[in-house]
């Protein structure tokens, strides 16, 4: 074969090559994280739907209810899954949500504080607690995984002594008559677009108690909050500088640090971050139920990082988004109340949160291969 | 002063009892490539590390455009236009071109405090530079992993050119790749030399070094063997002063006498 030919013969090849390269809609569309739990969602409704359709699942009141669970477990999901992208795991959440919820508890009934001073306390401390996982992982290069299973214990078994020693009691209750002259519980603990409700119950459109006042009384503050957050991740994530480095600390510690991304400094805002909303969660709970619980949040570290999973986080990080993790949430908490309106017995719950993460994995996994598949 | 763009003088290196690089001495003028060759274990990493300020020199100076330079870390050396291109890249394959190419150094837009990654003008300028490489990225959104070896050790190199490189230090960019994958990087590196840069390429390979140096270094057991410019030196010649030439005559000699007795 003569020179010419081959170099003809290796043009062609090099066109081909750029027909490759060309990527349908459809295959972008594939490829955004988020997807499988967009699908996940969208069939999890049409099961409830179908099933549960005439139950009072989709009233207004019915599902503000599956919506409150959903936002509440969502505003963790998403501070896990940032933190997942950011190529680490925070198992203390959980444990964080019942310390978080004692520190607002105990300064406001037995040290006589305001509450607005107990919550921003509560902050305070996480902010505290998120910079020491933080720095401990980047310090000593340990697995954030091993690092913060011991704050997991540390800060149960702290929460439930310290409690003890003050109150006695593993609980602390009477919270609900301080939230009223408080000049930020209500951003916790109030009902929004309450007007609305009024007027559709006027209308006869929702359901009304006997009494005549609307079932349903407004949007829950979580759902409010999870909206808010789900936005705002978002938006970092996806056009900041910020976020770029969060994607860019997940995926690839060591190449990141040598072009200057600083991962030491993302990683620990992360686990604030992390910190900090599991604190939400707690003031959230805490102001609703009108006490504070030793044992509030128990495993929804798992379930969180569960969310994010099925999501479309990776476990080995810098991938993943926010909007997928708020999904991810959205199912978990459809299907926990959905299964009350079904004949279903409820203790198959798990069973369907285990089988639904499995699905993810394995799912994210195929994803990943696809996206890093070299020509 | 000196129109030596870069020189090493007498660079030692020890850690503890081990003498890593003794007395290494070198020059890059502008426009030039200087190939660094060695066997494995010759001590070319710790070289690279102590020219990017990884590592401190223990003995001899560095000078930048004739002016003597201490690096206290690599970010010393990168910004006074030194870049390193290692061999993993430093590239996140999950993530856009994009976003890889302007990673840690985003551009922004927008008020203090709302700053957003200008991510149109990012995509514009990563698709125009890897055009410029002769890389069609259709879509500069496409994950850094659908792209083959060549492409992404180009991306690498236009990154630091991009971002100011004055010298650029190449850390085996060849080693991984295909033939015809080596000789389209080969060719950005000349191309990106003959733009007036200082080119120090790190290989073990001579065929790929021979064509496109300008001068070599030869690296054997942490001395120098010298710096040759190519009208001085055959390739035959720079083959058999690597280490591995000798020990290859040796096998040369070693596998014609087994055929030999083969054959009685």
């Amino acid at each position: 074969m003569s020179e010419k030919s081959k170099s003809i013969s290796a043009k062609k090849q090099s066109t081909n090559d750029e027909r490759l390269k060309k990527v349908s809609n459809l295959k972008v569309l594939l490829n955004r994280p988020e997807l499988g739990a967009l699908g996940g969602s969208i069939l999890v409704f049409i099961f409830f739907g179908i099933v549960a359709g005439d139950t009072g699942m989709f009233s207004a009141y019915g599902a503000l209810n599956f919506l409150d669970v959903s936002a509440n477990l969502g505003i963790i999901a998403i501070a896990a899954a940032m933190l997942m992208i950011g190529g680490e795991f925070d198992l203390s959440i959980g444990s964080m949500i019942g310390f978080a919820g004692i520190c607002i508890a105990i300064p406001a009934i037995y040290w006589g504080w305001p509450l607005w001073m107990s919550i921003l306390f509560a902050f305070a401390m996480a902010v505290l607690v998120g910079y020491f996982n933080g720095i401990l992982v980047v310090r000593t290069g340990l697995p954030s995984f091993i690092v913060t299973l011991a704050m997991l214990f540390i800060l149960r078994g702290a929460t439930l002594a310290i409690t003890r020693l003050i109150t006695g009691r593993t609980q602390v209750p009477g919270l609900r008559v301080l939230i009223e002259d408080d000049p930020i519980a209500w951003l916790f603990a109030t009902d929004t677009f309450k007007w609305l409700f009024t007027w559709l119950g006027s209308m006869k459109l929702i359901e009304l108690r006997t009494d005549g006042t609307p079932l349903a009384t407004g949007i829950p503050p979580s759902v409010i909050w999870f909206v808010a957050l789900t936005i705002f991740a978002t938006w970092i994530l996806m056009k900041t500088r910020y976020g770029n480095w969060i994607f860019a600390s997940g995926g690839d510690k060591v190449g990141a640090t040598n072009v200057g991304v600083p991962v030491g400094r993302v990683k620990i805002s992360l686990f604030i971050g992390t910190a900090c909303a599991a604190t939400l969660f707690a003031c959230i709970q805490v102001l609703d139920a009108g006490s504070a619980d030793t044992m509030r949040g128990t495993l929804k570290e798992l379930e969180a990082i569960a969310a994010a999973v099925v999501g479309g986080c990776l476990l080995t990080g810098g991938y993943g988004s926010a909007i997928g993790a708020a999904f991810g949430a959205l199912i978990f908490g459809t299907v926990s109340m959905g299964i009350f309106y079904t004949d279903v017995d409820t203790d198959w719950f798990k069973v369907f949160l285990g089988a639904m993460m499995l699905i993810a994995v394995v799912f994210n996994n195929y994803i990943r291969r696809k996206v890093t598949e070299s020509k | 002063m000196s129109e030596n763009l870069i020189e090493f003088n007498g660079i030692s290196k020890f850690f503890g009892k081990v003498i890593a690089l003794k007395d290494v001495t070198m020059k890059v003028k502008k426009g030039e490539i200087m190939c660094l060759l060695g066997d494995n274990g010759a001590g070319k990493s710790t070289l690279i590390k102590t020219l990017s300020g990884v590592h401190k020199p223990d003995e001899g100076e560095i000078i930048v455009e004739g002016q003597k330079i201490i690096f206290d870390s690599p970010k010393d050396a990168l910004d006074i236009g030194i870049a390193t291109v290692y061999q993993d890249l430093a590239l996140v394959p999950l993530m856009s071109v994009t976003r890889n190419f302007f990673m840690g150094r985003e551009p922004q837009k927008g008020i203090p405090f709302f700053k957003t990654f200008d991510i149109k003008k990012a995509n514009e300028i990563a698709a125009d530079r890897m055009g410029q490489i002769g890389i069609d990225v259709r879509d500069p959104s496409q994950a850094v992993g659908t792209m083959s070896g060549g492409e992404r050790q180009c991306l690498a190199i236009s990154r630091a050119i991009y971002f100011g490189a004055k010298v650029l230090i190449l850390d085996e960019p060849t080693s991984a790749l295909g033939v015809h994958q080596a000789s389209v990087v080969l060719k950005y590196i000349v191309k990106a030399a003959s733009q007036g840069l200082a080119v120090i390429l790190i290989t073990h390979n001579v065929h790929h070094a021979y064509p496109v140096g300008n001068s070599f270094t030869v690296l054997n057991r942490g001395k120098s063997l010298g710096t040759y410019s190519k009208k001085d030196l055959s390739r035959e010649k720079l083959l058999s002063m690597m280490a591995g030439g000798e020990e290859l005559d040796k096998l040369e000699v070693e596998l014609k006498e087994m055929d030999r007795i083969s054959k009685n």
